[in-house]
């Protein structure tokens, strides 16, 4: 079991033609995504990397049953395909693009919020479900099957904490990158959730970062809903307040947002905090074997 | 992206928020004829990115433009220490001379994208013209929210709440509701990601202005407003990242010593951590990028090793898609034609780690190599002591 994507995954890629697209979508196929459709306005009627190119996501979705959507387009493109993409009925939408306007991202969460589409990202790595699919820009060849979920706002931090868990013997069931940027679409509670109803998920990894309060949210749904174990990083412990830390999201403003703060909460809420990221794997693994 | 009062006063006259009468001058002759224009006591305002300029010795009251003269003489040139500057100051290169105003009430007005809801917010409060942080801290009833539905955006009843909530004098509601749609529309029109009123000032004639604000941009829009970025003043921020950010590099100088070059964001923040957990103060947050090529590496290290602090260096790149033996070629590059002479240590993962090792290791380069994070970061802490 897994959680949101696995090998019935029928996944479009928008921004397929250009060179990110191409590069990632080659990669996606090589893992074994089944990447059914593309879409780049105006060179819709061709095939590229031997897939049927479209130019609208609608047609994508009508003529080859794409149920889960990849984007790849430029930032200021970006709201308007996640849009695009809910307006044509996906159910998974995966926005990898980094750099969109706040504003846009609150026209978008708006628009979102009356459909039924899931929104993963923006300015993220993607998802991957191992040996079955991965939808995005992870390095396939460190993950491994198993029974561990993991859920991050970064995207090198977790395949560190990835390559941690699998040198140790634990695959994932599914890892989720919700990506670096204030407003995003699917945030640790959400996927919280989806892993605590996952009868295969038996430890949860959320790697937090400095900024916003997501994980203070998702701090007390666990102290009353999950019972399998989580351990949590928060990086940012040493940033200085009020400057933005590589990540849109990533910055302590007026003094909240602390990875003090969050950190303290996690505790408090029983999670497995750990101070150095080096030893995310260790950790799980000594609370696992109990 | 920042940009000074009186440039946001600017902006807000632009929006027809009222503001004092003013003039942003860089020299103590034209501050007295500006004083003299605007006439009666004024205010000399120095103008830099940061707060508390008043408790520093940045803002002065002049009832004379001789007396204006001599306190933007004070003012202009002198390094502005205040809580958020750092102890090195800010050297002050221009000031704003303004009316000063006979204040009956001081209020705060901000506006803000509240992450949780992902909507707009005005956040509004009777107990202006302190760090509103405070008083969220110390009197939260005395804060008001109002979230905007973005599918309308500001209505008059949304404004409405706030004029009435702030128990603004009968003659000014409607004034002050006009006051915040225009709020509102300078929000959006701007991409802002925080514009400030703070205090939005009631005067003793009746009069409603703001009195100080702060502006600042989402950095992540500025390429739809280019006469926005030419506001921005170079002479504000650190030279280093200046920089970094041309050269497409994220890089913030740290007070530590031990010099960071990781790719991702939130690996260099947990680089960082790590460093601090073993006893180390990383000297800055720097991240290459996914890419980390040859080129982008040497960059990184000129802009490392310009901070003088640096007593060694440790490199975190987890190689994802971009292949470690790659990185390692860079890294030996660039260390050769750089001479760098401090300590080096290099933690590289993923694809091609294995290879990326023996080509460090067989370099005439001495560099330490180390297998995982822990390692790296023990390692480059005990260079730094040794």
């Amino acid at each position: 079991m897994s959680i949101l994507v696995d090998d019935t995954t029928r996944v479009v890629v928008q921004g397929f033609t250009g060179r990110e697209g191409t590069f990632h979508s080659q990669q996606m196929m090589e893992y074994g995504t089944r990447v059914v459709a593309g879409v780049t306005p105006g060179k819709g009627g061709r095939k590229h990397e031997g897939v049927p190119v479209f130019d609208t996501v609608l047609q994508a979705v009508s003529e080859t049953g794409a149920d889960t959507s990849v984007i790849f387009v430029p930032p200021v493109f970006a709201a308007d395909a996640i849009m695009e993409a809910a307006d044509a009925g996906v159910g998974l939408i995966v926005c990898i693009s980094e750099g969109i306007p706040t504003l846009d991202m609150v026209r978008v969460w708006t628009y979102l919020s009356c459909r039924e589409s899931r929104l993963i990202g923006p300015n993220c790595p993607g998802i991957i479900t191992p040996g079955k699919c991965k939808i995005g820009i992870m390095p396939g060849f460190i993950h491994a099957p198993g029974r561990i979920g993991v859920i991050s706002r970064s995207g090198t931090l977790t395949y560190e904490a990835v390559d941690q868990l699998t040198r140790l013997g634990l695959g994932q069931t599914t890892c989720i990158g919700l990506g670096g940027d204030p407003i995003i679409g699917t945030r640790f509670i959400d996927a919280l959730k989806l892993f605590n109803a996952d009868p295969d998920t038996e430890g949860i990894v959320m790697i937090g970062e400095i900024g916003g309060s997501d994980e203070e949210i998702a701090g007390d749904y666990i102290k009353k809903y999950v019972s399998k174990p989580v351990v949590g990083f928060i990086a940012g412990q040493t940033a200085p307040p009020g400057k933005r830390m590589g990540h849109a999201g990533a910055i302590i403003a007026g003094g909240k947002g602390t990875a003090a703060e969050k950190m303290e909460t996690l505790t408090a809420s029983g999670v497995h905090v750990v101070t150095s990221p080096a030893e995310i794997g260790r950790t799980m693994k000594d609370v696992l074997d109990g | 992206m920042k940009i000074h009062e009186y440039q946001a006063k600017e902006l807000l006259a632009q929006f027809t928020i009222p503001v004092p009468k003013g003039k942003m001058v860089t020299n103590a002759g034209d501050a007295g004829r500006a004083a003299d224009e605007i006439g009666g006591t004024v205010v000399v305002k120095a103008q830099i990115h940061a707060g508390g300029r008043g408790k520093g010795g940045g803002i002065k009251l002049a009832r004379s433009p001789e007396e204006t003269r001599a306190c933007a003489e004070q003012i202009l040139g002198m390094r502005l220490v205040t809580h958020q500057t750092g102890p090195e100051g800010k050297i002050v290169h221009k000031v704003l001379v303004e009316e000063a105003l006979e204040i009956e009430k001081e209020l705060y007005l901000g506006m803000v994208i509240d992450r949780e809801s992902s909507q707009p917010v005005i956040i509004a409060s009777e107990e202006g013209g302190v760090e509103i942080e405070v008083v969220a801290d110390r009197t939260p009833e005395k804060i008001l929210k109002e979230f905007m539905d973005p599918r309308v955006g500001m209505q008059p009843f949304n404004a409405r709440k706030i004029t009435f909530g702030l128990n603004l004098p009968e003659p000014l509601i409607k004034q002050g509701a006009g006051l915040l749609m225009n709020l509102y529309r300078l929000f959006h029109a701007c991409d802002c990601s925080l514009a400030e009123i703070n205090p939005l000032v009631i005067t003793k004639d009746g009069r409603m202005l703001a009195a100080d604000a702060k502006i600042n941009f989402d950095d992540n829009a500025l390429g739809r407003h280019p006469d926005i970025v030419a506001l921005r003043d170079l002479s504000e921020e650190e030279p280093t990242e200046i920089e970094a950010a041309e050269q497409n590099l994220s890089y913030i100088k740290l007070d530590g010593n031990v010099g960071c070059m990781v790719n991702g964001a939130g690996l260099a923040m947990a680089t960082m951590d790590i460093i601090q957990h073993y006893g180390g103060m990383p000297a800055n947050f720097l991240d290459v990028g996914g890419a980390a090529s040859a080129e982008r590496v040497e960059k990184a290290f000129k802009i490392l090793l310009a901070d003088g602090n640096v007593k060694a260096v440790l490199i975190n790149i987890f190689g994802g898609i971009v292949r470690c033996d790659r990185v390692a070629n860079g890294v030996i590059e660039a260390a050769k034609r750089l001479e760098v002479n401090v300590p080096i240590v290099i933690r590289l993962a993923g694809t091609n780690a294995d290879l990326a090792a023996e080509l460090l290791e067989r370099s005439d380069l001495e560099f330490t190599v180390a297998h995982d994070l822990a390692e790296a970061a023990s390692k480059a802490v005990a260079a730094v002591s040794r």
